[in-house]
């Protein structure tokens, strides 16, 4: 398109290879998987082996894969699902989340839960201290992402896990924004529940996962005939799923060289940020490498981002989800960022495709957006 | 010129899913590495150019179905449809009244819904059907009670083909201020469907039943007067706060180009269907003792539903493995219990088991028809060679009377 | 469902299909199951004089594991006496054929099959019991 993208957090393009894989599923081998004739056993025979795959890089067993239509299906399923199935109780949800968890929580809340949330230091770190205090007592439930999609910080999900397991909470994890740029180790990371989503590793739209601890159980959400083992009705988009199988294995093969990759392109991007004078959010956290979150003072995102898209380049103002919103991001109001500088937040999120190259010219085209800006303020 | 080779296995249930027509897969196929941008962007050309292409398909589904596109959501395919509408509309109107009413027929994505809601403390009507599988229109107005928020009934039946009277279903619904919520999937491309003079308040619809992608779907939500939803999925907010998640451009332009295409070529389509299914028809009742199921006249031209009597269902099904059929729904013929739509239709066990499910598409050939009854007549007539029950009834013996020593 | 190529074998080539005429002598008939349950099964036996097995035939409505166990039996019970025929067991049949678990009652059908052909067989031939004079 003649842009250079840098927005790999809402989304990215699908993977060549990972394209190859699916196109037969559309035209040629289009069989429903339940049908028990040849044409849907290689439907079935197809999923088999990308739930294989999905579970392979995620160091789990293949019956411990839900396939859903994504990232907000998966979270809505392991917030409502949990919830439907243990007693009422508190509820403690990061004051940072996705939508896709915060508003499933704020359902709960209607239907009696006591919603808690910790609270958030400055660099974009969920609070232990807070945490351990919530977990005690009558706690049924806690969901916190391993990395912020906006800040990219990575939270201490393993250590929140510790916390929880000693009064016996159920602890789930989004992380559709940290698989693909960080290892993700669901054994490790010692939670019940784990969503991932395909169009954030190079993978279709439309297709997710959720990942549930052997032994745990969950209401199903939707409701219908005995898909995914009766925990997620609906004739499976087998083309969706064969994408995200290969797509997963393709982040486990790719982490080494990718982490290298963007740790180098953002190394630079930052370095070029901070001589602007622009302040990037989350600093000092522990970030995965692709993502960069910033402002400068007296010059407003949606402004400079749209001075950008201008000059070529595609960046976010805040999350996808939200960008169509003047308000500032409530990630940062958590985070106790002040009003004038939120309201200049503007996300830069590399991936694969991004190059030096791209990094250098943006910093020109920034440079020249914030000192014309900066011009035109002065001049106000 | 048709040709006479056929591929084996011959495709003869399109009612399961159908494959994506290559016009389809060929439009969609950009969206999926070029203009790859999350249609929520705001901020860029590649956002804008997604966001673009939903709203066209979501045009020209509305145009397929004659409503206005802001009451079509996009969903995740029927089953989600079909739980939202009904979960959702149950959970907000619930303080208007608790009974719900449905039929016994159904999809389980409808029929399951309507479950979880009886355990919530909703009460639920499941009307019976007729012989010929249709929904009288006298039971479901008796059915009706001032306390009644919802019904859902289906347009066309996934076994069995037949059509409901969703037309006087509405009329009466909407007298009796009742919101119907109907089940499109299997309606798309094969029956007009117009919105405009339905009385219908909900409509499900699934890409993948006609030559659309697998994974999207849609819900019709009506405006005027306007229904109103809780929303099932929670998040961003997309689809005016109904439905959250990230849009799968690529799925919608799909599904998009597929009622396209079903609005531009359903006429002739359903003639060529019909005269396939005709003959397949008339090869098959030359078989002794074969019954079709469902009202013939009231039936989508696509399927044929017949059940074999003197022949075991899962013996018939390994004797046709040449042809891709259904036995019962696709989506539980996993399970060993005979179909719950023919048993509905007053079936026995034993007929219910030995049906097939015959559905014709936009691919089958006059070949594939003939082979078809070929072979159906060689293995049928195999299998009652071998078949102690073709024995006895060829002996003039009423099975009925006959005591069986079941173990 | 995943047939073994045993089952299949037995499906696509069934060995002695067919009936025998039940009146004629030395013809025993076990018919077992029902139309409700999805698995009937006709074995018929030909016994010859010295009490052997020496011709079966069977008709069967069921699954293919049923119509594989009961042409299998048809195979195992010739040349065999009624005593010997009885001693089949369904867990011979089912490892032949390498039942799944859910398959395995064709193989008790199979099994009843036998047992009911040889009782038909004693009540037809075998002298009736004695009613004591009072």
């Amino acid at each position: 398109m003649g842009m250079i993208y840098c927005d790999y957090n809402a989304t990215t393009p699908v993977d060549e290879s990972v394209f190859e894989l699916m196109r037969p599923f559309f035209c040629d081998h289009y069989g429903n998987a339940s049908s028990r004739h040849q044409v849907g056993r290689i439907a079935k025979v197809a999923i088999d082996e990308a739930r294989n795959k999905v579970a392979n890089a995620i160091g789990v067993q293949p019956d411990q894969i839900i396939f859903t239509s994504g990232g907000t299906e998966s979270n809505n399923l392991a917030l409502k699902g949990f919830a439907g199935l243990i007693p009422v109780s508190r509820l403690v949800v990061s004051p940072i989340e996705h939508a896709s968890v915060r508003v499933p929580a704020h359902e709960l809340a209607w239907l009696g839960w006591e919603l808690k949330q910790p609270g958030v230091n400055s660099d974009g770190v969920v609070d232990l201290e807070d945490m351990a205090q919530l977990l005690t007592g009558k706690c049924g439930l806690v969901s916190v992402m391993l990395a912020n999609n906006e800040t990219g910080v990575i939270q201490p999900v393993a250590d929140i896990v510790k916390l929880a397991q000693k009064s016996g909470v159920l602890v789930h994890t989004d992380a559709v924004q940290a698989f693909g740029k960080m290892r993700v180790d669901f054994d490790l990371l010692g939670v019940d529940a784990l969503s991932i989503a395909g169009h954030k590793i190079y993978g279709p739209k439309g297709v997710g996962a959720l990942v549930i601890r052997k032994g745990v159980d969950l209401m199903p959400v939707l409701t219908g005939a005995s898909h995914e083992r009766g925990l997620r009705a609906g004739t499976e988009n087998v083309a969706g799923i064969v994408g995200l199988g290969e797509a997963c294995r393709l982040v486990i093969e790719r982490m080494n060289t990718v982490e290298t990759h963007l740790k180098e392109c953002s190394g630079r991007l930052e370095t070029g940020i901070e001589a602007l004078g622009g302040v990037i959010f989350g600093r000092k956290a522990s970030r995965v490498p692709n993502t960069s979150y910033f402002a400068f003072e007296n010059i407003d995102g949606p402004v400079l981002a749209a001075r950008l898209d201008d000059l070529g380049f595609c960046v976010a103002t805040g999350s996808a989800c939200s960008s169509g919103k003047t308000e500032p991001s409530p990630v940062l109001d958590a985070m106790g960022v002040p009003l004038h500088l939120a309201r200049g937040a503007i996300r830069v999120s590399l991936g694969m495709h991004s190059t030096i190259a791209d990094i250098e010219e943006f910093l020109s085209a920034l440079n020249q957006c914030v000192s014309s800006l900066h011009r035109s303020a002065a001049c106000a | 010129m048709e040709q006479n080779t056929v591929n084996l296995p011959i495709y003869l249930d399109y009612s399961a899913t159908t494959p994506v027509d290559p016009r389809v897969a060929s439009k969609m196929i950009p969206y999926l590495t070029e203009y790859f941008g999350n249609p929520a962007s705001r901020s860029h050309v590649y956002g804008w150019t997604a966001e673009k292409a939903v709203e066209n398909a979501r045009n020209e589904v509305a145009m397929l179905v004659r409503c206005d596109p802001r009451e079509i959501i996009w969903t995740s395919g029927a089953t989600e449809s079909n739980n939202l509408a009904i979960k959702g509309a149950a959970h907000f109107y619930k303080s208007k009244g608790r009974h719900l009413v449905t039929e016994k027929t159904e999809h389980k994505a409808v029929l399951d819904t309507m479950r979880e809601l009886e355990r919530e403390g909703f009460e639920v009507t499941y009307l019976d059907v007729e012989e010929n599988g249709l929904v009288s229109v006298d039971t479901f107005r008796s059915a009706l009670r001032p306390d009644t928020i919802l019904a859902s009934v289906m347009l066309v039946n996934n076994e069995i083909g037949v059509i409901q009277p969703i037309y006087e279903l509405g009329e009466i619904c909407c007298q009796q201020g009742v919101l119907l919520h109907v089940d499109a999937a299997q309606a798309t491309g094969k029956v007009e469907i117009d919105l405009q003079s339905l009385q219908v308040d909900l409509m499900s619809f699934s890409a993948h039943k006609t030559y659309g992608p697998k994974g999207i779907g849609a819900l019709y939500v009506r405006r005027k007067p306007r229904v109103r939803l809780e929303g099932q999925m929670h998040g961003g907010g997309h689809e005016r706060g109904l439905r959250s998640g990230t849009l799968a451009t690529h799925q919608i332009v799909g599904m998009g180009e597929a009622f396209r295409l079903a609005r531009e070529e359903m006429g002739v389509e359903n003639e060529r269907v019909r005269y396939l299914r005709d003959r397949l028809l008339a090869g098959l009742v030359q078989i002794e003792e074969t019954y079709i199921n469902g009202d013939l006249i009231k039936r989508v031209p696509h399927n044929l539903n017949v059940s074999f009597n003197f022949v075991e269902g899962e013996s018939l099904i390994m004797a046709i493995k040449d042809l891709a059929v259904s036995s019962g729904s696709a989506c539980t013929s996993a399970s060993l219990e005979p179909s719950y739509v023919l048993r509905a239709l007053g079936r026995n066990d034993e007929l219910a088991h030995s049906s097939i499910r015959f559905s014709i598409g936009r691919f089958t050939t006059e070949a594939e028809i003939d082979f078809t009854i070929d072979l159906i007549r060689k293995k049928i007539g195999r299998l009652r060679e071998m078949s102690p029950l073709w024995e006895m009834f060829k002996e003039g013996i009423d099975l009925n009377q006959v005591q069986w020593s079941a173990h | 469902m995943a047939y073994s190529d045993k089952v299949l074998e037995h499906y696509e080539n069934p060995r002695n299909v067919g009936s025998f005429d039940k009146d004629e002598t030395g013809v025993a008939t076990g018919m077992v199951g029902a139309p409700a349950c999805g698995d009937v099964m006709k074995l018929q036996i030909k016994v010859n004089d010295k009490g052997i097995i020496e011709d079966a035939r069977f008709k069967t409505y069921g699954c293919g594991s049923a119509i594989a166990s009961s042409s299998l039996v048809t195979e195992w019970v010739k040349g065999k006496t009624l005593d010997e025929a009885m001693t089949i067991r369904n867990t011979q049949i089912a490892e032949e054929l390498a039942l799944p678990p859910v398959k395995i009652h064709c193989s008790i059908l199979a099994e009843d099959a036998i047992k009911a052909a040889i009782e038909d067989y004693r009540i037809k031939n075998e002298p009736l019991p004695q009613v004591s004079a009072e």
